[in-house]
């Protein structure tokens, strides 16, 4: 008997701007990428001191987690994390490309090293949330809503987890954009490819 | 639900563009790590492929000029499965990429394609791949650290299983790099020898470069090998070590099992990570033995191909099934005297004993593990 799935809660950062469920709760008028992430992480009143050793693309998907799981209890749940993107870690990958270039001036740090992968960002959400699940990082052109919805309802009908968080996260040169949601049995929005396409557009 | 096998494999590295070559090489303990210079003049053990045997393999399919190393092994690896498989590509046919870093290389100021500033995007990557052959839907780029390559495999395993696709073709590849070696070696990660995993003493990765490619389907072949099940659960505990409970591999695995409807005493064969880092090596003793899984046969292949990263999982899953088919158990090269505080069985010499089912873990940097669990087809 197949389970009937909803997206229970659903976010966006962009254009310095986050909405909830369609609703917009924060804007800001900050040029710089990192500033506007400072802006949100004091807005969201988070104290979590390994947030200010993350690279942009895991500080914006551990914001953006923040905000979908605030008010879910992720203790009693198993979780899953699939997260997508266009641009990987290349934002991080330049700049450690950068401190190897010159033989001369040549310092690769394992600190930015590490950040390096995608999936790092998932790393640092599962340790905050204590999520010890089923997640996977993928990269496409854009978000592809296919995939994530195939993808999602099959790790809930084969019982791999109980919700996924999902969505799609880039950072490339200065530009930043996030789009995340919970697939879970509550919630009225249903499950469908058709829903996570509209309400990645709007 | 639909069964899923493997049907179709290659492996291009060091030791041959083949799965057969790959295998017969292991069987004779020929390792592909040797003695390499770096541009500032150090020496490390790599294993990697030769760029003019590449190339003169290429020549007959297309323009050496057009495409990056990576492409190019990739491009020879699919077409192997599918002038093998004879598969006609349809709307029911996914493409899985897995890869750790993709055309990293083409970020370096010295590579021939650091003009073309989309190169070095992972989508693009896939898209050259995906146009070369014609499929129909776009590539699905799996970037998940360490485990990518056997994660690929449970993704396909899905996708194949619901119905989605009909089948699906994963490729994982990834090249030895600049940016990897320097990488590595500023988390002093790198051994001075070649690589000895689970050994007193090791002293850290080789890192390798290799191309895997497998056909995933619901239609097996009497070369087929199925895949019973998968599970892939993060640690939740650091982003660059291994949790030291082994809690996500522990995880990981019992979640294949489960999926799978087998006890841990059906397992014949483990095919492990076995990095031949202090830490992983550790955890993975620490997770076999909370599995109770300490008695079953167990090797690393990190010794003959070194870490081929994102290629690592599929890579040692074909060996797997090679060794499932000939009935083999490949030695854990590298291998002298145990050097973790459990006593896991490490293969030691190339035994001869009927295998049916064998299971292969991964685990990577972001506390990512994954296990997928595959049997014999006896008809």
């Amino acid at each position: 008997m197949l389970k009937k799935t909803h997206i229970q809660k659903y976010c966006s950062i962009k254009n310095n701007e986050i909405s909830v469920n369609g609703d917009l709760v924060f804007s800001a008028d900050t040029l710089e990428v990192k500033d506007f992430f400072k802006d949100v992480y004091q807005f969201l009143e988070i104290k979590y001191s390994k947030y200010f050793k993350m690279d942009l693309l895991s500080k914006l998907a551990f914001l953006s987690a923040e905000i979908i799981l605030n008010e879910v209890n992720t203790k009693e749940k198993n979780t899953a994390i699939i997260l997508s993107n266009n641009a990987s870690s290349l934002e991080t990958d330049r700049k450690y490309q950068n401190s190897i270039n010159d033989k001369d001036n040549y310092f690769p740090s394992p600190a930015v090293f590490v950040y390096t992968l995608p999936n790092i960002g998932i790393g640092e959400i599962s340790i905050r949330h204590q999520l010890k699940s089923e997640n996977g990082f993928f990269v496409f052109e854009k978000y592809n809503a296919n995939f994530h919805y195939n993808y999602e309802k099959s790790l809930l009908q084969n019982n791999k987890c109980e919700s996924v968080l999902a969505g799609w996260v880039n950072i490339d040169k200065n530009s930043y954009e996030a789009f995340l949601y919970l697939v879970s049995e509550k919630g009225i929005i249903e499950h469908t490819e058709q829903n996570l396409k509209q309400l990645y557009n709007t | 639900m639909r069964k899923t096998f493997i049907t179709n494999h290659n492996i291009i590295s060091s030791l041959g563009f083949t799965s057969e070559e790959n295998f017969r090489k292991l069987a004779s303990e020929i390792s592909g790590i040797q003695e390499y210079k770096r541009n500032q003049g150090e020496s490390y053990y790599s294993s990697k492929v030769d760029k003019e045997k590449i190339d003169s393999a290429f020549l007959e399919i297309g323009n050496i000029e057009n495409y990056t190393t990576l492409e190019k092994m990739m491009l020879l690896s699919v077409t192997n499965i599918l002038n093998e498989s004879k598969l006609k590509i349809t709307k029911k046919t996914g493409l899985i990429i897995a890869t750790t870093k993709g055309n990293i290389d083409t970020l370096s100021p010295k590579s021939k394609f650091y003009s073309d500033k989309k190169r070095s995007y992972l989508p693009e990557l896939g898209r050259q791949i995906q146009n070369y052959f014609g499929f129909k839907n776009e590539a699905i780029v799996l970037s998940n650290a360490c485990v990518s390559g056997v994660l690929a495999v449970a993704v396909a395993q899905r996708f194949v299983k619901d119905g989605v696709y009909d089948e699906v073709i994963i490729v994982s590849g990834d090249l030895v790099s600049e940016f990897i070696l320097s990488g590595f070696t500023s988390f002093q990660a790198i051994s001075d020898l070649p690589c000895k995993p689970f050994s007193k003493n090791r002293a850290g990765i080789t890192i390798g470069e290799a191309v895997a490619s497998v056909l995933v389907t619901s239609k097996k072949n009497k070369y087929a090998i199925q895949i019973l099940g998968a599970g892939s659960c993060n640690d939740a505990n650091h982003i660059s070590g291994p949790s030291r409970t082994g809690e996500g591999l522990v995880l990981s695995v019992q979640s294949a099992l489960k999926e799978a409807e087998i006890e841990n005493s059906d397992i014949d064969y483990i095919s492990a990570h076995g990095t031949a880092t202090n830490y992983n090596d550790e955890m993975e003793a620490v997770a076999f033995e909370r599995l109770n899984m300490l008695e079953i046969p167990l090797n690393s292949l990190k010794g003959y191909f070194g870490h081929t990263l994102g290629t690592s999982g599929l890579l040692e899953t074909i060996i797997g099934i090679k060794s499932l088919q000939n009935n083999t158990l490949i030695s854990s090269k590298g291998f002298d005297e145990l050097g973790v505080s459990k006593s896991i069985n490490v293969i030691e010499t190339l035994v001869s004993k009927e295998l049916n089912v064998f299971l292969k873990t991964a685990s990577g940097f972001g506390g990512c593990n994954t296990a997928v669990v595959f049997k014999k087809i006896i008809d």
